[in-house]
C-alpha cells in the first residue's frame, strides 16, 4: 500500500448506489472495481450523513462491508458507498497524552483537533521474532499481589481474569494512577475501554481527573451503546498509538484493554451475522488467531527504548476459567490475574486470589538492581505459606481447629493476615520495597525452621533477627 | 507459465479463476505483491489458495501467478543454527533485508546462503555407480556436525565428474551422473512428502531427555513420539525446552508454532547462548528453529509442521538421530480448523474438519527409526514430542484424543501440580509409554539388572500414595496405620527428591540414567530399612529425624558422577542407620 499517506481519499473516487442486501451489521454492494480486501468505505446515508464501515470480503463485483455504527437507516435504494482506496488507519502524535478519543480515534473531548505526525495502518504487522527483545525490567503497579509475587515485566502482556460484579475496573484506574517505572524514564498509558457502561466511563474519568493521571493517558473509549463493530477497531487503534509512543517517542507504554469480553463478543456478533462456521460456544474458530494479532502486539524490539506492556481486563462469564474467552487469552498471555468473588465476598480488596495467578516473565523483572535481592526468595516463601495455609483451612473445616498442631495454627492465622494486609490493601499504592516488608513482617510470625525458601536473607530482612541479632536462630 | 485472475478474498483464503492447469498444492504468487500461497482446492478453472501472508489491500482482478510446484524445502549445508518463518524464509535475512523490525509482506529471500564456500570432501571416484542416499561428499556444517552431500532421491548412475577438494558455494556443480545430471550441494524437497528410506526399524534405543520421570517412568525410543498435553501455566513449554536443550541426539529441530513471540525470544536468545553438554560447543550448532508465531499468518503456521518435519528428516536420512519439537500442535491444528471453516466445509467434531485424525496420523508417522537410502546401511531417527493445548485443559477434545491415538507415549502435565510449584508438572497416574518392552533390554545392559524392577517398585509406592491421600481427605492422616504413613513418607521423597527437578539448577537440569536409578534405589533401601525397623517397635518419627534424609534430599543437586559414588555407599548406609535406632 505505498500510498501518500497523508491523503484521506483520491479525489475522483467512484460512489457506488448498488447496495441489494443489509443484514446485522453487514451490507452487500454489488458491481464494485477494483476494491481491495480490509479497505475503508463511507457510507452516504440517505439524509445524508456518513458512517464509516471496511470491507470483509470481495467476492468477484460484490463487497461485503461490516459498518462500523451500525445498519440502522440504510437503505437499498440511496444509500451510496464510497471506497476510501486505504485500510483502517489511525493518525499517531504525542499530542495524544491526556486526550479522550472515541473508539476509531477521533477525539470526544471537546478539545481541539488531533493534529496527527503520522498516519498508521491499525492492523499493525507482526513483530520478527528475530528482533525481539526479551522482555525485562519491573513496572510497579503499586498493588502488592501484583509487584510482590507475580511481577509485571515491561513487553509482557498479563491479563486480569475477573466476573461480573467483580472490582476489576477499580483496580484497573488504581493501577493507571499509580503505576510507574523505577528508573524514571517516560511513562504513558493508552487505555482502551471497550463496551462499558456511561456509569463506568463516568468513574474512570473522575478518577483520572482528580488525580491527575489524564495527562500522562491516551484515553480511547467506545461506549456499551457505541456500535458494536467500532469494538473491533478500539483495541488495535489504542496499539498502533501505543507501539508509536513506545518505538519511535521511546516512552514505555502500559496498554490498558477493558473488557476483552466484549470485544469478543463483538467478534462473535460479526461473525455470525457472516453466517461463518461457529466454533467453540458460538465464537468464531479464528478468534486465537484474532486474539493473538491484539496481545502479541506487546513486546520490546532490539535497539529501542522504547516497550508495550499489555494489562488487558476481561470478565470470566459465569466465572469459569475454561470459557473460550479467557482460555484462549491464557494460551497467548504470559500469564494471569485472577480475582476472587469468594474474597470480594469478605471485603477484601483488590481480591486477588493469587494461587491461580502466574507471571511467567516475573524472573526477567526482578532480583538485585531491579527490585530487590530477596523479592525471589520471599514471594516463594509467601506463596508457599499461604498455599499450605489455604489446605489447612479445609482441614478444619472437617477436624476443627483443636486438632491442629502450633506450627499449623500459625499457618492459618498467617493465611488469614495475608488476605487482610498483603492482598486487602485497599486504594493506596505500595512500593515494592513496603510489598516486601510487610511480606517479611506477616513471615516472622511463622516458625524461623519453617522459613526454608528465605534462609539466606534472614539476617538482613527477619524483623526479629535484626532486632535481636542471631538469637532467635536457635530455634531452627 | 499459468497466470490467472483473483475473484474472491475472504481474510487468509483468496479464489482466483482462469487457473487451469494448476495442480493441487502448487505454490502460487498472489496479486502485485507477490504474496505466496499454496492451492488447497480446484474446481473448474477456479483455484481457492491459502495465503502464506496478510492478505489485506489485496484486490479482485490482480493476477495469479503458478510456480507449477509444491512447497518445497531448499535442503543444504548452512541449515543449522538458521531460524526460519514457517515457509522456510530466514528470520535474521528478512529484517536486514527490509530493514524493519516488523514482517513485510511478499519478501523473497533465500533459505540458504548463496555466498558462503563450503569445505567439500569428495566420497567418491569418478567411474563409480551410486544410487539415491549415497554420500558423494562432505563438508563439517558445523564445528560438531558433518553434512553429507547424499544423490537424491529418485537418481542413480555412473558418476562421470567429481570436483576435488576445496571450496564451493551451494549453488556450484560438485558431480555429475551419467554426463546428464548435475549435482549440487543442495536438493529441493516438497514439505508435504516424506522423504523416502530404504525401510523402517524397530526402535530400541532409549531416547534420553535427562528429565527423571520420563527417563525412568514413560521413556520413549529413538524414533518413537509423545505428546505432552496441559492446559496453559502447566510449563509445557518449559519442558519442550529442556528437552531440546538435552536431549541425547545429534540434531534438533524446534518448531513454534502459533505460540508467543515472547517465548521464541527467549529461546532465540538461549540457545545461542548455551553450551551443548555434549560437545561443548554452542547448542544452536546442531539446531533449526522454526519460528511462526501467533499473530503471524495462518496459513504459514500449517506449513511449519511440515517445515520442520522435512528438515529433521533429511538429517535423518545423513544418519543423524533427530528430535522433533512441535509447541503446539493445537495451534496446527487450528490453523487447519480455520482454514477449512474459510472453505466452508462440513466441520466435524467442535468445528475441527474430519480429516484432522487423517492428517495427524499421516504426520506423526513420519517418526521412525529407518534405514536410509543408499549403499552404506546409514541408520538415522526422527523422534517427535508434540505439546498439545486443550481448551480449558479438557483432554476429551479432538486434537488430545486424535494424537493419542496415533502416538506411543502421553507425558500427561497437570494443573494442580503446576500450583502447587511441582516442576516438571508431569502426572505419575495419567501418563503412559508404549515403548517400555521396546527400551527395557537397553537400560537393563547399560543400567542396572534390576532397573525394571527398581522402576516398578517406586511406581507402586507412587500409586499407593494417590490411594492413601484419598482416604486421608476424609478422615485426617492420623487415622492411618505406621506402615501407611511411612508410604506417604517415602512417596514424598519420590515426590520431592526424584520427581521434582530444577530446569534452573546447573547440575538438576540434566540427570543421567544411572544417577536416577541410584535415587530409587536408596529411596527405596530406606523405605525397606523403615518398615523393618518399624516392625521391631521403633516410632516413624525416629526414622524421619534421621539426618540422612537431609542428604538424600540434597542429592540431585550434587554432581552426577560423585553423587552416584556417594549413593551406592548410602544403600548400605542407610540400612545400618535406620538398623541402629533404638526402640523407645
Amino acid at each position: 500500500m505505498a500510498r501518500e499517506s497523508l491523503i484521506e481519499h483520491s479525489l475522483l473516487t467512484v460512489e457506488y448506489q448498488t447496495v441489494n442486501y443489509v443484514t446485522g451489521p453487514l451490507i452487500f454492494v454489488e458491481n464494485v472495481h477494483g476494491v481491495s480486501y480490509n479497505e475503508m468505505v463511507a457510507i452516504v446515508m440517505p439524509d445524508g450523513s456518513e458512517r464509516s464501515g471496511q470491507v470483509l470480503e470481495v467476492s468477484g463485483d460484490t463487497a461485503v462491508i461490516q459498518v462500523f455504527e451500525g445498519t440502522q437507516g440504510i437503505d437499498v435504494d440511496t444509500t451510496r458507498v464510497r471506497f476510501l482506496e486505504e485500510v483502517a488507519k489511525v493518525g499517531v502524535s504525542v499530542d495524544m497524552l491526556g486526550r479522550i478519543l472515541n473508539g476509531a480515534g477521533k477525539p470526544i473531548d471537546g478539545g481541539a483537533p488531533i493534529i496527527p505526525e503520522k498516519r498508521l495502518e491499525i492492523t499493525g504487522s507482526p513483530i520478527n521474532p528475530y528482533m525481539r527483545e526479551q522482555p525485562a525490567d519491573f513496572i510497579e503497579t503499586g498493588i502488592s499481589a501484583i509487584d510482590g509475587l507475580n511481577t509485571l515485566v515491561r513487553g509482557q502482556k498479563l491479563p486480569i481474569f475477573s466476573g461480573s460484579g467483580l472490582p476489576a475496573n477499580e483496580l484497573a484506574a488504581q493501577i493507571i494512577r499509580q503505576a510507574r517505572v523505577v528508573s524514571g524514564e517516560q511513562f504513558a498509558i493508552v487505555f482502551g475501554a471497550m463496551g462499558i457502561t456511561h456509569r463506568e466511563a463516568a468513574y474512570f474519568m473522575q478518577q483520572f481527573e482528580t488525580t491527575g493521571a489524564l495527562e500522562r493517558v491516551v484515553f480511547f473509549l467506545n461506549l456499551a451503546d457505541d456500535p458494536t463493530v467500532e469494538r473491533l477497531l478500539t483495541p488495535r487503534a489504542a496499539l498502533t498509538v501505543a507501539e508509536y509512543l513506545a518505538f519511535e517517542k521511546d516512552m514505555q507504554v502500559l496498554v490498558v484493554l477493558s473488557d476483552m469480553t466484549n470485544y469478543c463478543e463483538a467478534l462473535r456478533e460479526v461473525s455470525t451475522a457472516r453466517e461463518e462456521v461457529p466454533g467453540r460456544r458460538g465464537y468464531p474458530g479464528y478468534m486465537y488467531t484474532d486474539l493473538s494479532t491484539i496481545y502479541e502486539r506487546a513486546g520490546r524490539i532490539k535497539g529501542r527504548t522504547g516497550s508495550v506492556t499489555q494489562l488487558p481486563i476481561l470478565s470470566m462469564p459465569d466465572d469459569d476459567i475454561t470459557h473460550p474467552i479467557p482460555d484462549l487469552t491464557g494460551y497467548i498471555t504470559e500469564g494471569q490475574i485472577v480475582l476472587s468473588r469468594h474474597l470480594h465476598r469478605r471485603g477484601v480488596y483488590p481480591p486477588i486470589d493469587v494461587l491461580p495467578c502466574l507471571s511467567r516473565l516475573m524472573n526477567l523483572g526482578i532480583g538485585e538492581g531491579k527490585t530487590r535481592e530477596d523479592h525471589r526468595a520471599v514471594a516463594n516463601q509467601l506463596y508457599a505459606a499461604y498455599a499450605q495455609g489455604r489446605d489447612l483451612r479445609r482441614l478444619v473445616a472437617i477436624v476443627g481447629e483443636e486438632a491442629l498442631s502450633d506450627t499449623d495454627r500459625r499457618y492459618l492465622h498467617f493465611a488469614d493476615e495475608f488476605e487482610k494486609h498483603i492482598i486487602g490493601q485497599g486504594q493506596v499504592g505500595r512500593s515494592i520495597e513496603e510489598t516486601l516488608d510487610i511480606g517479611w513482617e506477616l513471615l516472622s510470625e511463622l516458625p524461623m525452621s519453617e522459613l526454608k525458601r528465605v534462609r539466606e536473607f534472614i539476617d538482613k530482612y527477619h524483623p526479629k533477627a535484626k532486632e535481636s541479632g542471631a538469637s532467635e536462630m536457635g530455634d531452627i | 507459465m499459468i497466470v490467472g485472475t483473483l475473484s474472491k478474498i475472504t481474510g487468509p483464503v483468496v479464489i482466483a479463476q482462469g487457473m487451469t492447469g494448476v495442480k493441487m498444492y502448487d505454490v502460487v504468487r498472489v496479486g502485485a505483491a507477490g504474496l505466496m500461497g499454496e492451492v488447497i482446492r480446484l474446481e473448474g478453472d477456479l483455484a481457492t489458495i491459502q495465503v502464506y501472508e496478510d492478505t489485506s489491500g489485496l484486490r479482485v482482478g490482480e493476477p495469479v501467478e503458478s510456480t507449477e510446484g509444491p512447497l518445497m524445502l531448499e535442503l543444504g549445508p548452512g541449515l543449522l543454527s538458521s531460524i526460519y518463518d514457517g515457509i522456510q524464509r530466514p528470520l535474521p535475512v528478512i529484517a536486514s533485508q527490509t530493514g524493519s523490525d516488523f514482517i513485510a509482506r511478499g519478501t523473497v529471500v533465500s533459505p540458504l546462503d548463496r555466498e558462503r564456500l563450503w569445505d567439500f570432501t569428495p566420497a567418491v571416484e569418478v567411474g563409480q555407480e551410486v544410487v539415491a542416499g549415497d554420500v558423494l561428499g562432505t563438508t563439517p556444517e558445523s564445528p560438531t556436525v558433518t553434512h553429507k552431500i547424499m544423490v537424491p532421491p529418485g537418481l542413480r548412475g555412473r558418476v562421470t565428474k567429481i570436483v576435488p577438494e576445496g571450496q564451493y558455494t551451494i549453488d556450484e556443480v560438485v558431480a555429475v551422473l551419467d554426463d546428464r545430471y548435475e549435482i549440487t550441494m543442495t536438493q529441493k524437497w516438497p514439505v508435504r512428502t516424506g522423504r523416502p528410506y530404504q525401510r523402517k526399524l524397530d526402535p530400541t534405543t532409549p531416547f534420553l531427555t535427562g528429565m527423571r520421570i520420563l527417563d525412568t517412568f514413560f521413556p520413549i525410543a529413538l524414533g518413537g513420539n509423545a505428546i505432552i498435553p496441559g492446559g496453559f501455566g502447566t510449563g509445557k513449554t518449559v519442558t519442550q525446552q529442556s528437552l531440546a536443550k538435552w536431549a541425547d541426539v545429534d540434531i534438533i529441530v524446534y518448531v513454534g508454532c502459533g505460540e508467543r513471540g515472547n517465548e521464541m525470544t527467549e529461546v532465540l536468545k538461549e540457545f545461542p547462548e548455551l553450551e551443548d553438554p555434549r560437545t561443548g560447543s554452542k547448542l544452536m550448532d546442531r539446531t533449526i528453529l522454526v519460528a511462526n508465531t501467533s499473530n503471524m499468518p495462518v496459513a504459514a503456521r500449517e506449513a511449519s509442521i511440515y517445515t520442520g518435519v522435512t528438515l529433521a528428516e533429511y538429517y535423518r536420512d545423513m544418519g543423524y538421530n533427530v528430535a522433533m519439537m512441535a509447541d503446539s500442535t493445537s495451534r496446527w491444528g487450528e490453523a487447519l480448523r480455520e482454514v477449512s471453516g474459510r472453505l466452508e466445509e462440513m466441520p466435524g467434531e467442535e468445528g475441527y474438519p474430519a480429516y484432522l485424525a487423517t492428517r495427524l496420523a499421516a504426520f506423526y508417522e513420519r517418526s521412525g527409526r529407518v534405514l536410509a537410502l543408499g549403499s552404506d546401511e546409514r541408520v538415522g531417527s526422527v523422534t517427535m514430542v508434540g505439546a498439545v493445548s486443550p481448551p480449558g485443559g479438557d483432554m476429551s477434545e479432538p486434537m488430545t484424543q486424535n494424537s493419542l491415538r496415533v502416538t506411543g507415549a502421553f507425558w500427561a502435565l497437570d494443573t494442580s501440580l503446576a500450583h502447587r510449584r511441582h516442576f516438571p508438572a508431569i502426572s505419575w497416574t495419567k501418563s503412559y509409554t508404549l515403548f517400555l518392552g521396546q527400551v527395557r533390554p537397553w537400560f537393563e545392559e547399560n543400567v542396572a539388572d534390576d532397573w525394571a524392577e527398581v522402576r516398578e517398585r517406586a511406581m507402586f509406592l507412587l500409586q499407593k500414595e494417590t490411594e492413601l491421600q484419598e482416604i486421608v481427605q476424609l478422615v485426617g492422616p492420623d487415622a492411618l496405620p505406621e506402615t501407611e504413613k511411612i508410604i506417604l513418607e517415602v512417596a514424598r521423597m519420590l515426590r520431592e527428591d526424584f520427581l521434582q527437578q530444577f530446569a534452573f539448577d546447573a547440575v538438576d537440569a540434566y540427570c543421567p540414567p544411572k544417577k536416577a536409578y541410584w535415587l530409587l534405589k536408596v529411596i527405596l533401601a530406606f523405605y525397606d530399612a523403615a518398615t523393618q525397623a518399624m516392625s521391631r517397635g521403633v516410632s516413624l518419627r525416629q526414622v524421619l529425624q534421621l539426618p540422612i534424609r537431609d542428604e538424600i534430599a540434597g542429592l540431585k543437586t550434587t554432581p552426577h558422577d560423585e553423587a552416584i559414588a556417594r549413593m551406592q555407599e548410602m544403600v548400605t548406609q542407610v540400612a545400618d542407620d535406620i538398623a541402629g535406632i533404638e526402640v523407645l
